[in-house]
């Protein structure tokens, strides 16, 4: 019984993975970002805000001037865009309901709480600053991957949320070291980059301090042991997808797979080089498999429209 | 307009942020605007919302047994670039001097025989140890992290209150102030340009492994922690984890061959720095005090042979010893030939002859120190003292006038602070933080503020109850460097938007409807 699922099911159970570890990412970068923005006296608000823009893919508000209330207000409290946390969380919400069977209750009430407790926080920060909402944020998707990690069977379901967050996290690191490689000018620095992936302290324990900072590419995709680094990331999809499907030929499973061996076996002395090629192609390996996924596992019918005989 | 400022009554100091009453000094002029509109509600609302932040995150300290919220003003103090280039030179000129002072005491000796600096005064200090007499830091620094005590007088002069070189304490809260108001108060950044303070651990890093033993091509540099029990373990665990590195306790670490390990889980693995922070007394008891359980036996001896450095180094207290302190200012004229740029308060030194006779007889009007205390304690307020206490004290000094100095009063500067009821002159000091990697002192921006949240208190400790305020140093012109265009910039100035995949928002709009109407 537990091994079928019905594909609309598990097609609400990968997005729900992927809307919160959206919403937790970019409460991560915009918190990583706005303070940085705050403690740096020679800061261009305006570049800043364009390159966040960027790294969440929403296109920047034309000519005018980009500050940071226009970026939480689109990249946080919009409610209407999958984009923003709000509608990432409310879209997690909405799609954890429609599987209500498939999550445990537990699960279920820390998205509705979340969702609910979003807009008193949401009046706090207009008040006294973002940073509570944000926090807010990142300790509830921790508290839902946390219940999901305890109170769901190790069976497709699970995989589902764990594949979607998984190509969720490969996507949002990619974004990350997208911005700070192609447009290094308004990019911000890399201490800001480690941060907003929730990753300083790992790496100064890997690295013993920080100091040479190419280094942090080479953490955020090559390490092995750090949770969002792309080559954890891309292993952890491809054990799901291993579980999940036809052990040959799986679709899914063979752009990831590809990239996996790619990082495992890149020699770091030449990530510098290959970082913009690199970073392109696992983006699209990660948008491949995503589609074969949905091909494969939830393929869209359509709403099927019937027409009277003879009409 | 009624604000909060509307109240305040300047005390007989010179105040941080007016100048007289209404008139603001330049630099606070955007702070006072962003403050302006807010009552006293506001600021208290916030103000509990920093408390509960540093309660969760652990910042606190030991107050009368309770586990208390490191206190923060919402008030920042602000240092113009002018004053900060003043108060960074002459922090990094006195521990130029001192470094200069220890190599010599345990070195040739030049200015005791040169007659600069009487011999008593080493040989009578309890700091002096015969055992760092044989240990050479390897890249010459002993003083690896200085904490100077600066204060400002009536006329708004810096001075130097006191000079801290063993284990100076309190960067951590530089750190911890400066995130929790750009966190709680971020509206008050929005207007002027303050210099960072987050390059500490890197600094302080590099640092520690340039004093490495000679030879060692990748130190590993450790933190030496007393234990969780320790006022200051949090600073410790805040550090070992902003640098990366272990955070050890004596009994982690163990000594063989004149070498220290640490004891792990893949066996014992070599350690090159230690940066200790427990005081000489407990670092090792075969050679110090042989009662210290936290301290780890036979790493002055594998010190002493080069093997592992100590930071700071062993036996700094002869130069943070207050009596020595009247003497600093001859000796940046005689090791650096420079003027020192920071005065100190003028003192008086009990041991010289004739000096205690004028102590003694102005008891009420000095501020009367023990040479060797810490946290304020022990310091007597002449002005402020009641007859026993100067009884007692006139007899402590006479019969140990080594032990003691003596200070003119300074009516420390005052700056506004949240207390009941509004917003009140307290009186406050300054800590900056010196790192020297031997090539160069380099000074962390701004420093710790402590303020006496008492009115009219002089003494700002947070173990006697005082508080702290973020220390904001200006940035003079912006220094906008352009990045190097690299290979790999595109052309144009705005970056790329990568395309997001969307999925199901999980309602689907067709069906809505008709599920709706299932229902009876």
């Amino acid at each position: 019984m537990n091994d079928i699922i019905l594909s609309r099911i598990a097609e609400a159970l990968t997005w729900t993975g992927r809307y919160v570890e959206r919403a937790d990412a970019t409460a991560r970068i915009l918190d990583a970002y706005l303070h940085r923005l705050l403690e740096d006296p020679w800061r261009d608000e305006d570049a800043a805000c364009r390159s966040l823009y960027a790294i969440l893919g929403l296109n920047a508000p034309g000519d005018q001037h980009c500050d940071m209330q226009q970026v939480l207000d689109s990249l946080a409290f919009d409610a209407r865009s999958t984009g923003s946390i709000e509608g990432a969380l409310g879209a997690a919400r909405l799609n954890a309901r429609s599987a209500r069977e498939a999550v445990s209750s537990e699960m279920w009430e820390c998205l509705n709480s979340t969702w609910h407790a979003l807009g008193e926080q949401r009046t706090a920060a207009r008040r006294t600053g973002p940073y509570a909402y944000l926090a807010l944020v990142r300790r509830r998707a921790a508290l839902f991957f946390g219940l999901t990690d305890s109170t769901m069977s190790r069976d497709d379901s699970w995989r589902f949320v764990v594949l979607g967050r998984s190509l969720e996290r490969v996507d949002m690191t990619v974004r990350l070291l997208s911005v700070r490689v192609l447009d290094a000018a308004h990019a911000p620095d890399w201490p800001t980059l480690l941060s907003a992936s929730g990753a300083d302290e790992a790496f100064a324990r890997v690295y013993g301090g920080f100091g040479d900072t190419s280094r942090v590419a080479e953490f955020l995709l090559l390490d092995r042991d750090f949770p969002r680094s792309a080559l954890h990331a891309l292993t952890t999809a491809e054990e799901c997808l291993a579980a999940l499907g036809n052990p040959r030929h799986d679709a899914a499973r063979q752009p990831i797979g590809r990239m996996r061996t790619r990082l495992e076996y890149l020699e770091s002395g030449t990530l510098e080089e290959a970082l913009p090629r690199l970073l392109g192609d696992l983006q699209k390996a990660c948008m491949a498999s995503a589609e074969a996924v949905a091909e494969r596992f939830f393929p869209y019918q359509g709403a099927i429209e019937w027409a009277q005989e003879g009409a | 307009m009624a604000d909060i400022f509307d109240a305040y009554a300047l005390a007989d100091a010179w105040d941080e942020m007016f100048e007289r009453p209404g008139v603001v000094r330049t630099a606070y002029e955007p702070l006072l605007a962003a403050l302006q509109p807010m009552d006293a509600a506001e600021l208290r609302f916030r103000a509990d919302q920093m408390a509960r932040s540093f309660t969760d995150r652990g910042v606190t300290y030991a107050f009368a047994g309770e586990e208390r919220p490191w206190p923060l003003d919402l008030v920042p103090r602000i240092l113009d670039a002018l004053e900060w280039d003043l108060i960074q030179r002459g922090v990094a000129q006195r521990v130029r001097a001192l470094e200069a002072y220890l190599a010599d005491a345990y070195g040739q000796a030049r200015a005791f025989e040169d007659g600069v600096v009487p011999w008593r005064l080493l040989l009578n200090s309890p700091h002096f140890h015969r055992a760092a007499q044989g240990i050479e830091p390897p890249n010459g620094v002993r003083v690896h992290v200085g904490g100077i005590d600066l204060v400002r007088d009536e006329e708004g002069e810096f001075r130097v209150l006191e000079d801290n070189v063993r284990v100076p304490s309190g960067v951590s809260y530089v750190i911890e102030n400066r995130r929790a108001m750009t966190r709680m108060f971020p509206s008050l950044f929005a207007e002027q340009p303050v210099r960072p303070v987050d390059a500490y651990g890197q600094r302080l890093l590099a640092a520690l492994r340039a004093a490495a033993p000679a030879g060692v091509t990748d130190p590993q540099v450790v933190v030496l922690t007393p234990g969780p029990s320790n006022a200051a373990y949090f600073e410790h665990a805040l550090l070992a984890r902003l640098m990366g590195v272990q955070l050890v306790e004596g009994h982690d670490l163990v000594c063989s061959g004149n070498r220290v390990w640490m004891r792990t889980t893949r066996g014992e693995m070599p350690v090159h720095v230690v940066y200790r922070r427990l005081d000489d007394d407990f670092l090792d008891p075969l050679h110090f005090r042989p009662d210290s359980v936290i301290g780890c036996p036979g790493i002055l001896s594998a010190a002493q042979a080069g093997n592992v450095t100590l930071a700071n180094a062993v036996g700094n207290g002869i130069a943070d010893d207050k009596l020595l302190y009247t003497y600093v200012p001859d000796l940046i004229r005689y090791y650096l030939s420079e003027e020192p740029i920071l005065p100190n308060v003028e003192s008086y030194r009990p041991d010289e002859p004739g000096q205690l006779e004028a102590v003694l007889d102005q008891l009420d009007k000095l501020v009367v120190k023990p040479v060797d205390g810490a946290g304020g304690q022990g310091i007597v307020i002449g002005p402020h003292a009641d007859r026993p206490t100067l009884d007692r004290l006139r007899k402590e000094v006479a019969a140990d006038p080594r032990g003691w100095i003596a200070q003119r009063p300074v009516a420390l500067s005052t700056s506004p602070t949240l207390a009941t009821g509004g917003v009140s002159p307290r009186h406050i000091d300054l800590r900056p933080f010196a790192v020297n990697d031997g090539n160069d002192v380099w000074v962390l921006p701004g420093g710790l503020t402590r303020v006496a949240l008492q009115e009219g208190n002089l003494i700002v400790n947070s173990s006697q109850g005082g508080g702290s305020k973020d220390t904001w140093v200006l940035a003079q012109a912006p220094e906008i460097t352009d990045p190097e265009p690299s290979a790999a910039t595109y052309e144009s100035g705005t970056p790329e938007v990568a395309p997001r995949q969307l999925g199901p928002s999980g309602h689907r709009a067709a069906l809505n409807g008709e599920q709706e109407g299932q229902q009876q």
